[in-house]
């Protein structure tokens, strides 16, 4: 618990001793990992520190600190643990290896599920899938009688009678704090409407009716929410859950676990899960499918690349799976699905399905427009259809740095 | 003193202000002049990724960095001239609000913006520094020696405290259900949100510099007021002056040159506000220069930074800084003029 708590306070090094999990070989060449903190990786790094000799590094400022990292010859980090969207960098710059030869000697365990292929060439081995998606007080909405929401107009109306019967603070909560967590719920919402990002040729496109209608209906959804929703994180909604203030959010998967934690959350057993809301009739449910798993660094030598992901094999086998079961919506073999990631699994798996979150170098210029240009419109300071104007002209100002555009 | 012996002297501090301040402000110029991207080119790609049951397979054109001989990603470094300064700028833009005398138009631009409050903390911090620091000197001054030390010691704390954690703990105080807005709406009977419009959060940046900032200038004043000369104040009392009288016209003067020192250095410290933005997550409603720099500076998701805006971004804010600094600098250098000749 002590553990778990420093990694989720972020930028936690934990130097890995020795413990007494099982491990199929003794390791005897060391090893580092750089990753993300939450409760998966450490799930993970616990399991392969078994092993001996490994060391690696939790820190939530690791896509910062990857890139660099990886670039050194030979490279800080053996091991890197990322997901879709900081993968990107990793690719671009080539400091990353092609893993299907380690695959054939170690991956026995893996399904086909799991590979990341770019051009039929493994990049990376996922272990578990995260997505957002609607996360609801179960005893709210059947003291009042409500149907749990499948569309945004029904949260709404939800959120219209919670307010009315006035028992939380406000209905509803989401991770609208400007900057990147602003970007991915309009990314989310976007999608939900059909909206693309970027097209073919590298020019923007969010100035849309999509893009009208996603701003829209998020500004709608402000008005059952705390006011200070412009600086409201990942953290901040999951605490606002635990203490009872809200009702409903659309919350990342890897957050349903703290639900049930009695140390810190008031609602134990009280919160229900399921798809992330429609956003219009016949869409997909308005969110992204992110992935987290392992890459391999192209610096350094063949043996140490071959031990390291031997290594990485033991982290992500069924055996780290029983020993934190809820920690992830894991995709290795062994995981049973419980009560709570209901709601991802009926997200990924839903006809259309959400789009993946695309791992490109145009999306990460994107993404940090919106996040820069959308709190105008929030602020009241500027129209939607300014705002989306704005977001095209940062996108484009970064994108002729970037050499994408002329 | 011999030229040689002088040289001696300085020069180990002049070879370093070169290597630590000259040399890395040119490199800035220099590069706020330059531009650096990937090679790129468009390639069909086919990506498949981990879907909850099945991998889904996706093939799109995507334009991906192209690889040299060496096994490196080959970049371009191009002259851009002004571009990157006209970008942070958007002269065009700022003129076409100005010449329509629209305000909130000439808000939209980050760069303008920033700089709005960036003055308007400077300025509105400088005299509220400066006065609360001498009330407490002379207040300090005024009281019983036996009590002077604790109240030294305790008036200094705040200065003490690291302004990212300061600004972290008021942010804490004060957002969502914080003790503190719990207790003001307890008192009002109504709703509070501090971090939900500008004004309130400026109004906190605010009081947060003054109380971190002013235990410095207690401390400059307090010893300058020990220096006072008795006698002047002795016979300002048989001409009969007031206390006021007393301040304004012997005390006062007399810590003028402490005065333009604690102005120099709050201005070039106000100039550089940046905790108060990032501990109170203020981003949304109010930017500073310092921290539109940091922002163009740091990586999103897929490893991109704008350095050459940045280093625009960060030129322009030296500037400003040395244009507010040339009233005071002057002053300073009449003074010293004055007294060695």
């Amino acid at each position: 618990m002590f553990v778990k708590r420093l990694a989720l306070a972020g930028a936690v090094s934990i130097a890995a001793t020795a413990a007494h999990a099982e491990c199929s070989f003794q390791n005897e060449t060391p090893v580092t990992m750089l990753s993300a903190a939450f409760e998966a990786w450490v799930a993970v790094t616990d399991a392969m520190a078994a092993c001996g000799n490994f060391s690696p590094e939790l820190d939530q400022e690791f896509r910062t600190k990857q890139p660099e990292g990886f670039a050194a010859s030979p490279s800080l980090y053996q091991l890197g643990g990322v997901s879709n969207g900081t993968i990107t960098p990793l690719l671009n710059a080539g400091t990353i290896r092609p893993l299907d030869d380690l695959i054939a000697d170690y991956g026995q365990n893996l399904t086909p599920n799991q590979l990341i292929q770019i051009d039929g060439q493994t990049m990376a081995v996922a272990m578990m899938v995260n997505t957002q998606h609607l996360m609801y007080r179960t005893d709210i909405l059947a003291d009042l009688g409500l149907d749990v929401p499948t569309t945004w107009e029904e949260v709404l109306t939800a959120a219209a009678a919670i307010q009315e019967a006035g028992v939380v603070d406000y209905p509803l909560g989401a991770t609208m704090m400007s900057g990147w967590n602003l970007a991915q719920d309009f990314v989310n919402m976007h999608s939900g409407f059909g909206g693309t990002f970027v097209n073919p040729d590298n020019t923007p496109n969010v100035n849309t009716e999509a893009g009208l209608a996603a701003l829209d209906m998020m500004m709608r959804m402000t008005e059952y929410m705390d006011p200070e929703y412009l600086v409201s994180d990942s953290t901040y909604v999951q605490q606002q859950f635990q203490q009872g203030r809200i009702a409903m959010a659309n919350l990342w998967a890897s957050r349903a676990g703290a639900m049930n934690d009695a140390a810190e959350s008031q609602v134990v057993g009280l919160i229900g899960t399921a798809a992330a809301p429609l956003a219009m009739e016949g869409g997909a449910p308005s969110t992204t499918l992110w992935w987290d798993g392992i890459v391999v660094a192209s610096n350094i030598s063949d043996e140490e690349a071959a031990n390291a992901f031997r290594l990485a094999m033991e982290g992500i086998n069924p055996a780290t799976v029983q020993a934190a079961p809820d920690a992830a919506i894991w995709l290795i073999p062994g995981y049973e699905p419980n009560e709570m990631s209901q709601g991802a699994i009926a997200s990924a798996i839903a006809t259309p399905a959400p789009p993946s979150y695309p791992s490109t170098t145009q999306m990460g210029l994107m993404h940090s427009a919106l996040g820069n240009e959308l709190t105008a419109f929030f602020t009241g300071a500027v129209s939607a259809e300014v705002a989306l104007a704005a977001v095209e002209a940062a996108y484009t100002v970064a994108a002729q740095e970037a050499g994408l555009l002329e | 003193m011999k030229f040689r012996t002088f040289i001696w002297f300085v020069g180990p501090s002049l070879f370093l202000m070169a290597l630590f301040i000259a040399l890395p402000l040119y490199s800035v110029l220099v590069g706020s002049f330059y531009n650096t991207y990937d090679v790129r080119e468009m390639v069909e790609e086919e990506t498949c990724t981990a879907g909850f049951l099945a991998q889904t397979c996706t093939t799109t054109m995507v334009s991906r960095p192209v690889f040299g001989e060496d096994g490196r990603v080959q970049t371009v470094t191009e002259f851009v001239g002004w571009t990157s300064y006209a970008r942070v700028l958007e002269p065009a833009r700022a003129w076409e609000a100005v010449r329509a005398l629209d305000y909130r138009a000439l808000m939209q631009i980050n760069f303008w913006a920033a700089l709005r409050f960036t003055l308007m903390f400077t300025l509105v911090t400088l005299p509220l520094v400066i006065c609360m620091g001498l009330a407490i000197a002379l207040a300090v001054n005024n009281a019983a020696k036996s009590i002077r030390g604790p109240i030294i010691f305790v008036s200094l704390l705040p200065f003490i405290i690291t302004p990212v954690i300061g600004s972290l703990s008021i942010y804490w105080l004060f957002v969502g259900d914080g003790i503190l807005t719990r207790g003001i709406e307890a008192w009002l009977q109504r709703d509070i949100a501090m971090f939900a419009q500008a004004w309130t959060i400026e109004l906190l940046m605010l009081f947060y510099r003054v109380w971190h900032v002013a235990p410095f200038a207690f401390v400059i004043f307090y010893a300058g007021l020990q220096t006072v000369n008795q006698d002047t104040l002795e016979s300002a009392i048989i001409d009969g002056a007031s206390r006021w009288d007393r301040l304004r016209y012997v005390i006062v003067p007399h810590l003028m040159p402490l005065i333009v020192f604690i102005a120099l250095i709050h201005l070039m410290d106000a100039y550089r506000v940046f905790e108060e933005i990032v501990g109170f997550r203020a981003q949304a409603h109010v930017i500073s220069l310092q921290w539109l720099t940091y922002d163009l500076l740091s990586p999103d998701d897929a490893g991109n930074r704008a350095y050459s805006r940045a280093n625009a971004s960060a030129m322009l804010t030296m500037v400003g800084i040395v244009i507010l600094l040339i009233p005071l600098l002057r002053r300073t250098w009449r003074d010293h003029k004055g007294s060695s000749h």
